[in-house]
């Protein structure tokens, strides 16, 4: 009953963000800050982690593929399919919930605690609009990173299995190349749309409606990561079932 | 002028308003006191707008608040100027961009007349060296400041402060009850005022409302609150041994 409550004060506070909306000229500031917290500012730590992640999965498909009659261009094939599919959308995105969501719960979740919410309201501002908007648009340009995430993630594999000595760089090529499906590339990025908007929401849900002091909104942080994990995992099952099932 | 009729309000079983009436007058700084857990808060967030109450009518200049439309609630909001307990102060912006912040969203004015209503009213609030500051480097005193700046500079017709100057020092307290008392009587503010502080009540109250249980207990002036007789005033209001020697002796001059 308690999570049937919550889901149904989510969506009104999904809801309550797109309502009266805050003066363009106010709007594209927040906008333009938010991009630059949210999407720039997570950059960094998207391609260490794909760099990484590309080179890791490469080391462990060429160790796998122990058969001699096996192509070595099936690293390049694999390590494609598996960053494309999924490390690049959703392994990021559960990196990002623990970055980017526990700042957006922790700032939405001070401003609460320090009445700077109340102060909006009793200005006449919707607050949820003025603070959730922004973090949704700015969100949505998720896909570039995620895009990114790919390119560096392969990029990975291909320094690994080149500099590894598991594979020639030619074969691993035309294993990047080997039956590409570009609908591949669609269903990532819609995948990263769906997670972005809950990386944005979830956690300001947490924030917004978090009461208490210091402490709690530390536990609303751990509390907001932990969901959107949660949500992000079962909608990665639901979006692969109806995108590619 | 804000007149209150009959207000209740209860969150779950837990009644804490219950039927208070009274009226707070334009240009007179109005004082709400009580014990914590009195509902102070509460009706101080009802008058805001930010509670509905349950039962029972706020009017704002005649205008009853439940009957207004969502635009003239909107509209009522930004006649109302708010100082809270911890300055709720926007940390991300200067001083000067707290201040600024209600023109930027309500108004029209050019930059140059924003920035001139903006150093009117940190001036007027004796802040002239603090417009490029953040709030968490300046003192307690000066965010209370930089809120009071913030709440009057859309000439609002009402005031609310809630407990004003909780955590400021003896002299910074009394700074601030003196410049929310002027700028009442200065604009023609009707401000409402949520206090512990039994200094506020004997400087500045105008009329003073004590809270008790969720009942209005008492209302009066800062004169008649020497005067009273009810045991629940006086026990609240002369619990200290220097504000009741200080009854004793206003009790001696009277006789």
């Amino acid at each position: 009953m308690k999570y049937l409550e919550a889901i149904g004060k989510y969506f009104i506070m999904v809801w309550e963000v797109f309502k009266k909306p805050t003066k363009w000229r106010i709007m594209k500031t927040l906008i333009f800050k938010e991009i630059d917290e949210l999407v720039y500012g997570a950059m960094g730590i998207i391609i260490f982690i794909s760099f990484f992640i590309g080179g890791v999965v490469t080391i462990q498909t060429a160790l796998n593929l122990t058969n001699p009659l096996l192509p070595k261009s099936l690293i390049g094939f694999a390590a494609r399919q598996s960053v494309i599919l999924e490390f690049a959308p959703t392994f990021t995105s559960i990196i990002m919930a623990g970055k980017v969501g526990s700042y957006i719960t922790s700032s939405i979740g001070t401003m609460r605690v320090t009445e700077q919410i109340d102060a909006l309201e009793v200005m006449g501002i919707n607050s949820l609009n003025y603070l959730v908007f922004p973090k949704i648009v700015a969100v949505m340009l998720y896909p570039f990173a995620v895009a990114i995430s790919m390119f560096v993630g392969i990029l990975g594999g291909w320094v690994a299995a080149v500099f590894g000595g598991f594979a020639p760089s030619g074969d691993f090529i035309q294993g990047l190349q080997m039956d590409f499906n570009a609908y591949h590339v669609t269903y990532a990025l819609i995948k990263s749309v769906v997670f972005a908007f809950v990386i944005a929401t979830v956690p300001s849900y947490h924030g917004y409606y978090m009461t208490g002091g210091a402490l709690e909104v530390g536990k609303a942080s751990t509390t907001s990561f932990v969901w959107t994990s949660v949500v992000i995992i079962i909608l990665n099952y639901i979006l692969t079932q109806l995108l590619l099932g | 002028m804000i007149e209150v009729e009959n207000i209740h309000k209860s969150f779950g079983d837990n009644h804490v308003l219950k039927g208070i009436s009274t009226r707070f007058d334009k240009g007179k700084t109005n004082l709400i006191i009580g014990q914590s857990g009195s509902g102070k808060t509460v009706f101080l967030k009802c008058l805001l707008g930010l509670f509905e109450p349950d039962e029972g009518n706020i009017y704002y200049n005649g205008q009853c608040y439940s009957e207004l439309s969502i635009k003239e609630k909107r509209n009522l909001r930004q006649e109302m100027g708010m100082v809270f307990q911890g300055s709720a102060l926007f940390d991300s912006m200067t001083v000067e961009g707290n201040v600024m912040f209600p023109l930027d969203m309500f108004t029209n004015q050019s930059q140059s007349e924003k920035q001139d209503r903006v150093d009117f009213v940190l001036k007027r609030v004796n802040l002239v060296d603090a417009h490029k500051r953040y709030p968490a480097e300046i003192s307690g005193g000066m965010q209370k400041r930089v809120a009071i700046a913030r709440a009057i500079v859309m000439n609002p017709k009402y005031l609310f402060c809630d407990e004003p100057n909780s955590g400021l020092d003896p002299k910074t307290a009394i700074l601030i009850d003196n410049l929310i008392h002027e700028i009442t009587q200065e604009y023609d503010i009707t401000t409402v005022i949520n206090t512990h502080d039994m200094n506020s009540v004997m400087e500045i109250g105008e009329k003073i409302i004590f809270l008790k249980n969720g009942h209005k207990e008492w209302e009066g002036t800062n004169k008649e609150i020497f005067k009273t007789d009810n045991k629940a005033v006086t026990d609240f209001v002369y619990s200290s041994e220097l504000f009741k020697k200080v009854r004793q002796m206003y009790i001696e001059e009277r006789n």
